[in-house]
């Protein structure tokens, strides 16, 4: 095999001593990438299951690329559609990926390039982490978002948010969400209104997200219909628009078992119970909304699928998720009804409760500790 | 009788099933290995040349002078072999094929039979796994009759025709107890079933044991594991300790108090997808499997199964308490873009699929591990030597062994039996 040998050619110059001994990092990333490695186990079980990082990780990617496609032909439409064109769909698709390619070139550059810095730095192995971070924060984002604000998050989120804490594995908050919050707070006005979700839209057309309807005031009835939400051709963040696109990928993560179904369940119930109680108070409008338009609106059902299961930073014991995302889709709901400052309340949820699944974990592991300990003494007890 | 389902678990399947035809193997070669067992210090009492017969000591355990491990074949030391630092790693005898064996039967006290005879090491205990205290008496004993590990031998095809030595080593058993003896059987497994209760009639007639108790499991592996019928039976508190040993063990310490000689028959299984035409063969303890490994080039050879075996390398002894080998191709092939294709078959070779990383997934360990107990936050506590948190989350319940399908599946493929087993380890030392 040719690439093979050439690999094993020039590795030695990437070992300690060899030439290129500080890309030691960068050359097994790459050579990891090629080929999976030969090696064998040693102690312990003489088996392994195919499933490593790698495959986890590129798992997300290939459930994201119905939100990827979707998303790159709503951006084209969205924006034809503002200045009422009518246009072929390859126009709509080549305007799309015109304004999404750019986004994704800024995301994995800055992104890796601080990757695997950190790991020649360190002296360890390149972590697959940031091919689903990286692909998840365009998605996340307004398609007009300026490229340095985007490379400052991606930088801010990937340093702060991860490396500080030891790299993948260790980061208390999810680093794609951190990104968004980071320019949410830092540019609220590239980031919220009406001008941001279409790409260079016509003046006159109002380019308001659902959410952004209602909480100026707006009613059910300003809202699109619910089909249109479902299918997803409305304006608002890049890959959160479809869900049809959200079920196909958060299945496929369901069925490969890569994102916890109970998280999932979890999150809508805690969506549908705060929805329902604001239902029945229904003082405003905002109130008013019935529960399941709330599952279509914003970031609801891609933050569920494809944030909130994120299994570093959600909850890691069984019950603790079923807590979790219970808080998760009831906080989100409650921020949105009752925090007109902030109309999507999903990221603010996500990333709230991020910080609290430790505490959730803890408080879990600790009822099964006292159980323990009672059954010690008990056992004490009764050999007296 | 009682029954118990575990629910979670994994069976996996692999080619190379034994066929139900026994063959008789006569070893040239029988060696006993200390590094088969946990925290003993051996101390040789033999020399190379020096003749023995079965039942002679070879060596002994120095922390405890009581405890040692005699010869399964009569014949002449062959050989001492050392490893790093000069430690003993094997004893190897050169059978003559006589079996001119030492008589015992004038030792009345069952324990000091059994220490004097050599069998008593087959007894282990919980936590630590490492041989029985004779010394202790324990909270129960616990015999699993069979197994649920990957190609695993069938014992009910092994036991057939010795239940009269399994009775009599049951019997013995509950003697060493002032709790239960649990014998544990397959749910469904007529065979087993009908013999432990033909062996606990026989013994209830006889009027001293009342204290042997059945249960039937069900469910996927680790169902078979002593470990988990511990813990769905009596979990071990902190300061307890149980014995436990395998159905072969129970027969050759049966046969010991039957003729008074240490009897050191083993029935394996020799399996796996390397192996040609895999079957049971009868042999002895340590016996060199050398001359029936008809197996494959490139091949890992197994003593056990390939969840927590020994890669035998060199001399292929089998080990102590081993009734299984296991040979499967080795993985040591690079493979184009392997993370990214489709699997059609799961477990094949010994290739690690991946390379180490941090825990990053959760909730998989859950799946396989039917204990009430959490799994990674238990290895975590190991890794960082915390031994108050490491108690609190049930280190005590469990045993290296345990964990076998937790390391399997993780995604981030870290050794984990060696992380819990450095963490018993670590307590074992600080605590003795």
């Amino acid at each position: 095999m040719g690439l093979r040998s050439y690999i094993d050619k020039i590795k030695p110059n990437f070992e300690q001593g060899g030439k290129y001994a500080k890309f030691h990092s960068t050359f097994e990333a790459f050579e990891t990438f090629l080929y999976t490695p030969n090696r064998v186990t040693s102690n312990g079980a003489h088996i392994r299951d195919y499933v490593d990082m790698k495959r986890n990780m590129i798992y997300v990617v290939i459930a994201l690329i119905p939100c990827f496609l979707f998303g790159t032909w709503n951006i084209g439409y969205q924006h034809f559609l503002s200045l009422g064109e009518s246009v072929t769909f390859w126009q709509i698709i080549g305007y799309g990926l015109l304004k999404i390619i750019p986004l994704y070139l800024v995301s994995y550059i800055v992104g890796l390039v601080i990757e695997f810095t950190f790991a020649e730095i360190r002296h360890e192995e390149v972590n697959e982490g940031y091919f689903v971070t990286g692909f998840l924060i365009p998605l996340i984002m307004p398609v007009d978002v300026p490229l340095w604000m985007l490379a400052l998050a991606v930088a801010f989120a990937v340093i702060i948010g991860k490396e500080v804490f030891g790299g993948s594995g260790m980061n208390v908050v999810n680093p794609a969400l951190l990104a968004r919050a980071f320019l949410f707070f830092s540019y609220p006005s590239k980031m919220t209104g009406d001008t941001v979700w279409i790409a260079e839209k016509a003046d006159a057309y109002s380019g308001a997200t659902p959410l952004g309807t209602l909480f100026n005031g707006g009613s059910v009835n300003d809202l699109p219909s619910m089909m249109d939400m479902f299918i997803g051709t409305i304006p608002g963040s890049v890959g959160e628009t479809s869900k049809i696109a959200i079920l196909i990928g958060g299945i496929f993560l369901i069925i490969t078992g890569v994102s916890s179904l109970r998280i999932i369940i979890a999150t809508f119930i805690g969506a549908i119970s705060m929805g329902l109680v604001f239902n029945a108070l229904g003082t405003t409008s905002a109130m008013n909304t019935p529960f399941y338009y709330h599952l279509l609106m914003g970031g609801f059902m891609f933050g569920t699928f494809f944030m909130a299961t994120d299994p570093v930073t959600a909850a890691q014991t069984n019950i603790g998720k079923w807590i979790y995302g219970f808080l998760i889709g009831a906080i989100a709901i409650l921020i949105r009804v009752a925090n007109p400052g902030y109309p999507e309340g999903m990221m603010l949820a996500i990333l709230l409760l991020n910080v609290f699944a430790p505490l959730i974990d803890w408080c879990v592991v600790a009822c099964n500790i006292r159980k323990r300990k009672k059954r010690w003494a008990s056992a004490e007890r009764r050999t007296k | 009788m009682d029954k118990v389902k575990i629910r979670k678990g994994l069976d996996i399947r692999l080619a190379g099933e034994p066929s139900k035809q026994l063959e008789s193997f006569e070893p040239t070669f029988c060696a006993l290995k200390p590094t088969d067992f946990i925290g003993i210090l051996p101390k040789l009492d033999v020399a190379e040349g020096d003749e023995v017969k079965a039942g002679s000591v070879l060596f002994h355990d120095k922390n405890n002078e009581k405890i040692v491990f005699t010869s399964p074949v009569s014949g002449k030391v062959k050989a001492i072999v050392r490893g790093e630092k000069r430690a003993i790693s094997e004893v190897i005898v050169e059978n003559d094929g006589k079996y001119d064996s030492i008589d015992f039967s004038d030792i009345d006290d069952p324990v000091e039979r059994m220490l004097r005879s050599g069998v008593w090491p087959m007894l282990r205990q919980r936590p630590y796994a490492t041989i029985a205290n004779p010394d202790v008496r324990p909270k129960h004993i616990f015999v699993s009759m069979f197994d649920t590990g990957p190609l695993a031998p069938d014992y009910d095809y092994i036991i057939d025709n010795q239940y009269d030595a399994l009775a009599k080593g049951i019997d013995v058993l509950s003697k060493l107890t002032d709790g239960n003896v649990y014998i544990n059987v397959k749910h469904g497994s007529t065979a087993c079933t009908d013999a432990i209760n033909r062996v606990s009639t026989e013994i209830t007639s006889d009027g001293h044991v009342n204290n042997v108790i059945i249960t039937e499991f069900c469910g996927p592996h680790p169902a078979g594991n002593v470990g988990t019928q511990i813990n769905a039976l009596s979990p071990i508190n902190k300061g307890e300790v149980v014995w436990y040993c395998y159905p072969q063990d129970v027969i050759t310490i049966g046969n010991l108090f039957l003729s008074g000689r240490y009897e050191s028959s083993r029935i394996i299984a020799m399996t796996g997808a390397a192996m040609h035409n895999p079957h049971y063969f009868k042999t002895k303890i340590g016996a060199d499997i050398t001359p029936i490994l008809d197996i494959e080039e490139n091949s890992r050879v197994i003593s056990g199964n390939v969840l927590t075996g020994t890669n035998i390398t060199g001399d292929k002894h089998l080990c102590f308490h081993d009734s299984q080998v296991t040979v499967i191709p080795e993985g040591n092939q690079y493979k184009l873009f392997g993370w990214l294709l489709p699997v059609f078959k799961r477990f094949t070779n010994t290739n690690t699929n991946g390379d180490t990383r941090p825990y990053i997934m959760t909730g998989e360990f859950e799946r396989v591990f039917p204990f009430d107990i959490y799994p990674m936050q238990l290895i975590k506590a190991c890794l960082i030597k915390d031994i108050d948190q490491m108690e609190e989350l049930g280190i005590y319940e469990v045993d290296a062994e345990d964990f076998a399908l937790c390391e399997v599946i993780d995604p981030s493929k870290t050794p984990i039996q060696q992380i819990i087993r450095e963490g018993l380890e670590f307590i074992r030392k600080e605590t003795s």
